[in-house]
């Protein structure tokens, strides 16, 4: 159990203070580049030596951004602006943009004007008709594109064998991330919604092999563990971030595990590998066609609604919890037609608002609560 | 003496005649497609498939005055009134079945593009699978540069042409390709004419109120591959050739001052923002309508890359260069930005639009907030007082001017 408690603290740490694996990456001499969600191709930022440096926000109030983006934009991207406009992230050789949904599509224009050119973006574009031959050679040239500029700030060329090997870093990450996930599963009693968050999220300012190394002594531990009886109650969540300290506190309170996510930023980046092809990039590209459960993604039938019931299925879930990031129009979207797949599943649903500029979760505690009660019933 | 209807009646006529055009093909068991605004139309036109578009249905909704019962009504089947407004009308029509401002035969297919925006995916999935049609989507990424590269035009052409066979099985109608030929033709002649039309707006006094286009514009987006359109258009221009001639115009009463209208019209408080606007002598004489509009290529791939350019899938740059250009052109003296609560795209950067325009263009800017359709998003008092300042400050510079 301490070797345990040992490692998810270690990750968490990372997490509660991302600036430093930042500031000890620069001191190291290694250049970082910012990686905004969603589906950027990080394999490229990593085979030209630098560290990416993901971007999901932060827990804080947005002041400066609101000179540029109006406040019904989501307190992700809203976070991530202001810490350029305050410096926080000078540091950043530059940073990947995804022009992907409506708000992202801002983003370029209000960075480049109100942070300078110190931190020069990279626009990522990739085709929405991801899975048609078209559609991928169209993301392969963008992707390739995308290499063009990071040669240029790394200073250097980068050879297929040096994207094949990143490639090779990152599936198997995404190996360590599922096993750790089921590990996480059926061991709540020891890896709390907080520590499975933030084992997973920790990834994002790690480098990718150390994460693994962490991630597989972590699971290895995990199964050394007697059996213990789990009381409480399971849920899924989906949605595109469920990092909230304080509605993660609210589960805990609860006695709600966490035995699967369709989440963006956990399994939703690490489901499916990059597939091993003769033009690396290729393979890059041909894994965004293969990727589903995110509201990003064009997806007509909704398989994230099948595949988030299979799932609620498939590991005993009580509920699934929607954890709606506050003006994400994808989401909201998504939100309806799921929400009546789900009840037709007759699996309860139950939809929490969750902003990362949020101070008062006191509404989110009661909802839970109430559907935790309804769970139990 | 010219004996025709007035071309903004031969429009409005055609819009209405291309809307029944569509009810009548339901009625003879033709298949009938909703359609966003800006896909391109070239192919349905030149497949003879009729097609209608919920975009315009939201906007006319929200003109008649039913827009916040229908947007309320989606937010009961529990859309966020967080998303854009025509698609809240447009999903409560799905589930009523009726509006009695305006209806709209249900589809067979759908076809959707995204280069206005992303939310036009999300809101065509939910339809697709509400209604159990099929979803066609021809994907037009968001430039990141001035133009539109050779990728992103092959990937575009890859899509045109999966298109055309997929709506080739839907409704069993073919592509006649000389006829595509024939359609891009006459929407050249109509591109033409609407930018020979808007381009009088340069003109001291405007030939015409600048609000007409947001009603002309209808015609531009969903008929201009007719030749009926084509005409409309070349009458149009051709009328207000004759105002510009005779120093005359449409506008009601003095052009005191002119302005940049930047966004989409707030349908619901139509009257509201033109009257306040009209009853202190100010004209609206620019919009990214005019130049938007316009789809000007001389062959299919140029066609690709003309979609390309459409309002908010230019980047920062372009988009400004247009605003700043036609401001420009068209001597304006202010400009009003609305703050669209329905768009993040349009909003996301209209901060920076807006003070990047005042810098380029020395002139006075105010930004207001309303929505396309959604008018609990719109306050008359802060207009008002908006539109207020503005005028003060134009009023101002004026005097200055003649000093």
């Amino acid at each position: 159990m301490n070797e345990v408690k040992m490692l998810l603290d270690e990750l968490a740490a990372v997490c509660a203070n991302p600036k430093a694996q930042l500031d000890a990456a620069v001191a190291d001499g290694r250049k970082c580049v910012g990686v905004l969600p969603y589906f950027s191709p990080e394999e490229l930022v990593y085979a030209a030596g630098m560290l990416p440096f993901g971007l999901w926000g932060a827990e804080m109030q947005a002041n400066e951004s609101k000179r540029y983006y109006p406040a019904f934009i989501c307190s992700l991207l809203h976070t991530v602006l202001e810490l350029g406009l305050k410096g926080a992230l000078n540091d950043l050789s530059a940073i990947m943009v995804p022009i992907c949904c409506d708000s992202l599509k801002g983003f370029g224009a209000n960075w480049k004007y109100g942070v300078g050119e110190a931190v020069p973006v990279i626009d990522v574009a990739w085709a929405e008709n991801r899975k048609i031959p078209a559609g991928v050679e169209f993301t392969r040239s963008q992707f390739r594109k995308v290499l063009g500029q990071l040669e240029a700030i790394a200073g250097d060329r980068v050879s297929d064998a040096e994207i094949g090997a990143s490639v090779a870093v990152y599936n198997e990450n995404r190996a360590a991330l599922r096993a750790f996930s089921a590990a996480a599963a059926r061991r709540p009693e020891a890896v709390s919604p907080t520590a499975r968050c933030a084992a997973i999220k920790a990834g994002y300012f790690m480098d990718r092999a150390e994460h693994t190394e962490k991630l597989n002594a972590l699971t290895a531990a995990l199964a050394a563990l007697p059996e213990q009886k789990w009381d409480g109650l399971r849920v899924v969540t989906t949605g595109i971030l469920a990092d909230s300290p304080a509605l993660l506190r609210i589960l805990e309170d609860n006695q709600i595990a966490v035995v699967g996510d369709q989440i963006a930023q956990e399994s939703v980046n690490f489901r499916v590998d990059t597939p091993v092809t003769d033009d690396p990039v290729e393979g890059i590209a041909q894994r965004l066609g293969q990727v589903e459960g995110c509201s990003v993604l064009f997806d007509p039938g909704k398989q994230r609604g099948k595949e988030l019931i299979e799932l609620a299925k498939k590991v005993n879930a009580d509920g699934i919890l929607w954890v709606m990031t506050k003006f994400c129009d994808p989401e909201e979207y998504d939100y309806v037609p799921v929400k009546r797949m789900a009840d037709a599943a007759g699996i309860p649903l139950l939809a929490v608002e969750v902003d990362q500029q949020m101070v008062n979760y006191e509404q989110a505690r009661s909802a839970i609560e109430a559907f935790a009660e309804i769970l139990r019933f | 003496m010219d004996e025709r209807k007035p071309a903004k009646i031969v429009l409005r006529e055609l819009q209405d005649r291309i809307a029944q055009d569509a009810w009548d093909a339901k009625q003879r068991g033709e298949k009938v497609g909703w359609c966003a605004s800006n896909f391109p139309q070239e192919i349905t036109t030149a497949m003879g498939i009729p097609v209608v578009y919920p975009e315009n249905m939201g906007a006319a909704v929200g003109a008649k005055g039913g827009g916040q019962r229908m947007c309320e009504y989606a937010e009961g089947m529990g859309y966020s009134n967080d998303l854009c407004s025509y698609s809240r009308i447009n999903f409560a029509y799905t589930d009523l079945k009726r509006c009695e401002e305006l209806e709209i035969p249900f589809p067979d297919f759908l076809l959707c593009c995204n280069n206005i925006c992303n939310c036009m995916i999300k809101w065509y999935e939910n339809l697709a699978l509400e209604l159990d049609v099929p979803l066609i989507l021809i994907d037009i990424p968001h430039l990141d540069a001035m133009t539109c590269d050779a990728d992103r035009v092959k990937y575009i052409r890859a899509q045109f042409d999966d298109c055309i066979a997929q709506l080739e099985e839907i409704t069993g109608k073919k592509m006649d390709y000389d006829r595509l030929n024939e359609v891009m033709s006459i929407s050249q002649r109509s591109s033409k004419a609407w930018l020979r039309a808007v381009g009088y707006m340069s003109a001291e006094p405007s030939p015409f109120s600048g609000f007409d286009i947001f009603n002309n514009m209808a015609v531009a987006c969903v008929g201009r591959g007719t030749v009926e359109a084509a005409d409309a258009f070349e009458q149009l221009a051709d009328e207000y050739a004759a105002l510009v001639k005779e120093g005359k115009s449409t506008f009601k009463g003095e052009e005191k001052y002119r302005i940049l209208f930047e966004g989409i019209a707030c349908w619901s408080n139509l009257r509201f923002t033109y009257k306040t606007l009209q009853s202190r002598g100010i004209n609206l004489t620019a919009s990214i309508y005019g130049p938007a509009f316009s789809f000007l290529y001389s062959n299919l791939d140029e066609l690709m890359a003309a979609y390309s350019y459409v309002p908010n899938s230019n980047c920062f740059e372009k988009e400004l260069q247009l605003r700043v250009d036609d401001a420009l052109k068209n001597k304006v003296d202010g400009a009003v930005f609305h703050m669209n609560r329905s768009c993040k795209h349009w909003s996301g950067n209209l901060y920076e639009m807006e003070r990047q325009f005042r810098e380029k263009t020395g002139v006075p800017t105010i930004v207001f907030d309303g929505d396309q359709s959604d008018p609990r998003c719109f306050s008359e008092a802060q207009y008002e007082t908006r539109v207020d300042a503005l005028t003060e400050i134009m009023e101002q510079r004026k005097k200055e001017a003649a000093q």
